[in-house]
């Protein structure tokens, strides 16, 4: 009897998996196949060729490469300035007796939990009023001022759970407040800034609302939104189009990868504080 | 989510950490993130709803026209579609994935052997944007794509139809993805949720004779009270952002038949440069999320009352 339940769990969660991670193989597969091969096929038969010359195309015709540098641009200040402000932001709230600092946490967190479509226009026009509009610096600003809030609330859960003899002991060392902030309590929240900084790099690339709302010219487009365009350049290459997938997935698989761990604990950060 | 601020404090801290508190860093450390959310957040969003009560087209400058946008809304039969269609995804993507998340949570959270293959599996598209999902499951739903070759190995030709462009199908088409990405997600705050529970409460249950369900109902659905208030914001605020899957698949096509309250919105501001329009749908889409979150926390204090 306990056999067989076994026997049924692995059974129904391997035939779950395949459901999971079948569509991704399949994209995968497809990537590598001749034009030739799929149009003579079609999207859903098994590969019958193998050819890398989509990724090339999709690379350079399709112009990733640029898209990727532009991600990279956009994503590493973000998630540095994101994270360094509401690092700041959270120290003073949680470690200090700053007045009215539960107001302003809240208020903080309630930004970041209005819904974007709100925002957009008025984004929109702000960023052209200050000649931002169209270059990665708004982007770089939307993704800064948008995610401080969230960001800074979970640090401000952890920072204030760290015990306070710590800076105690720092301050009557004869710390001042800054060297506290970088010596002490930064180093002490590297599990939670891990966390948040695998999450937030692939918020950040991942995105595509913000990226074609600030943004208009296909040189400064950002993976996401070059993607979508792929496909109306290779209308019918399937082939090229996967291959365009695999690549813009690749960044955020390999941060993933590198920091499971951290990635998956940031996921549930937010929610168990 | 209620949290007591205060640490563990003796006198002599609370002395010093006064005389700390108005140094000039450590307001510059509260100010200047809030001045950057204020300009990127704050102050746009009350821009948004002034915008909502004007005419503007973007270039000359916008025109008060009072409710008028709100009073076209409630006769606009696309703004009608789009939202009957936000509550049908409220309902089966934020429901089928707090099941679903919930369901495999539960059924993965004993450490056994395979369950993390299994955890990761669920987890991975997690990972990808939902342009890329979007991408990959469009190779599903192409003519002669997996879909259909799957339909036809099992005899079923007649149900073969353009997934994503057929007005019939295009919103649950959508929706699929979606949920493939989502239910992963929740299922790791369910996890970490699940996790949190202490296990004696469940020994003693067992003791007094209670069986799996009755466990369930009433050990486990309680202690998770404080995940779920979670989950739900997230889900509903997922709901109504709901808008790269959408656009990348259907872009609320065709005739608006997968047409959100997002996508109806961008594409009014930026393809039709109604912004005032836009706007009005923008703080429509503000009330929704508010209005359920607010419901339900109301609830939830009043359980606990």
């Amino acid at each position: 009897m306990n056999k067989l339940r076994t026997g049924a769990f692995h059974t129904g969660m391997i035939l779950l998996s395949l459901l999971w991670l079948g569509p991704v193989l399949w994209v995968v597969l497809m990537s590598t196949r001749s034009f030739d091969d799929i149009a003579a096929h079609g999207v859903g038969s098994l590969p019958r060729s193998f050819t890398l010359d989509t990724y090339r195309q999709a690379w350079t015709d399709g112009g990733e490469l640029r898209a990727l540098i532009n991600s990279t641009l956009v994503t590493v200040p973000s998630v540095v300035l994101s994270l360094g402000l509401s690092a700041m932001a959270a120290f003073a709230l949680s470690r200090f007796r700053i007045p009215g600092r539960r107001t302003i946490l809240l208020l903080m967190l309630a930004g970041n939990l209005l819904p974007p479509q709100i925002l957009l226009i008025p984004v929109a026009k702000f960023s052209e009023l200050t000649g931002l509009y169209d270059t990665l610096w708004a982007l770089i600003a939307v993704q800064v001022g948008f995610g401080l809030g969230f960001y800074t609330f979970v640090l401000h859960g952890f920072m204030r759970d760290l015990p306070g003899e710590i800076q105690e002991a720092a301050t009557i060392d004869g710390a001042g407040t800054a060297q506290i902030f970088t010596r002490v309590i930064l180093p002490l929240t590297r599990p939670a800034l891990a966390a948040l900084g695998a999450l937030s790099f692939t918020w950040i690339f991942n995105d595509l609302l913000w990226a074609i709302t600030v943004l208009r010219t296909d040189d400064n487009m950002p993976v996401t939104p070059a993607l979508l365009a792929l496909q109306g350049q290779f209308v019918s290459s399937w082939n090229v189009i996967a291959a365009g997938t695999v690549i813009a997935a690749v960044p955020t698989v390999a941060v993933f990868l590198r920091f499971q761990r951290h990635f998956v604990s940031g996921l549930a950060l937010g929610a168990v504080k | 989510m209620t949290a007591t601020i205060s640490t563990t404090s003796v006198t002599p801290t609370r002395r010093r950490r006064r005389s700390a508190r108005l140094s000039p860093l450590l307001v510059a450390f509260v100010l200047v993130p809030f001045a950057v959310e204020s300009v990127w957040v704050f102050w746009p969003a009350l821009q948004g709803f002034w915008f909502s009560l004007t005419s503007w087209d973007g270039m000359s400058p916008p025109a008060y026209v009072g409710a008028d946008n709100y009073v076209e809304l409630a006769g606009d039969a696309t703004f009608r579609g789009a939202l009957v269609n936000t509550v049908i995804w409220l309902v089966l993507f934020g429901g089928l994935s707090v099941l679903g998340g919930f369901g495999m949570a539960l059924i993965l959270q004993k450490e056994r052997r395979g369950v993390g293959f299994y955890r990761a599996a669920l987890f991975t598209p997690v990972v990808f944007s939902l342009v890329v999902t979007a991408l990959v499951w469009r190779v599903f739903y192409q003519p002669d794509g997996v879909a259909d070759t799957l339909l036809r190995a099992v005899g079923l030709e007649q149900l073969i139809r353009p997934w994503l462009a057929d007005p019939q199908t295009a919103l649950y088409a959508v929706i699929l993805p979606a949920l493939w990405r989502q239910i992963g997600y929740v299922m790791v705050l369910f996890l970490a949720g699940l996790k949190a529970i202490d296990p004696a409460l469940h020994e003693a249950a067992r003791m007094d004779g209670a069986n799996s369900w009755q466990r369930l109902r009433h050990v486990t659905i309680p202690q998770l009270r404080g995940i779920n208030a979670v989950v739900l914001s997230i889900i509903v605020i997922d709901s109504l952002r709901s808008f790269d899957i959408v656009w990348s698949l259907t872009r609320g096509g065709p005739y608006h038949s997968s047409e959100l309250l997002s996508t109806y919105m961008y594409s009014t501001a930026f393809q039709s440069l109604r912004l005032g329009y836009a706007s009005a749908i923008a703080v429509v889409i503000f009330v929704l999320a508010l209005a359920v979150i607010l419901g339900y926390l109301v609830r939830a204090f009043r359980e606990e009352a």
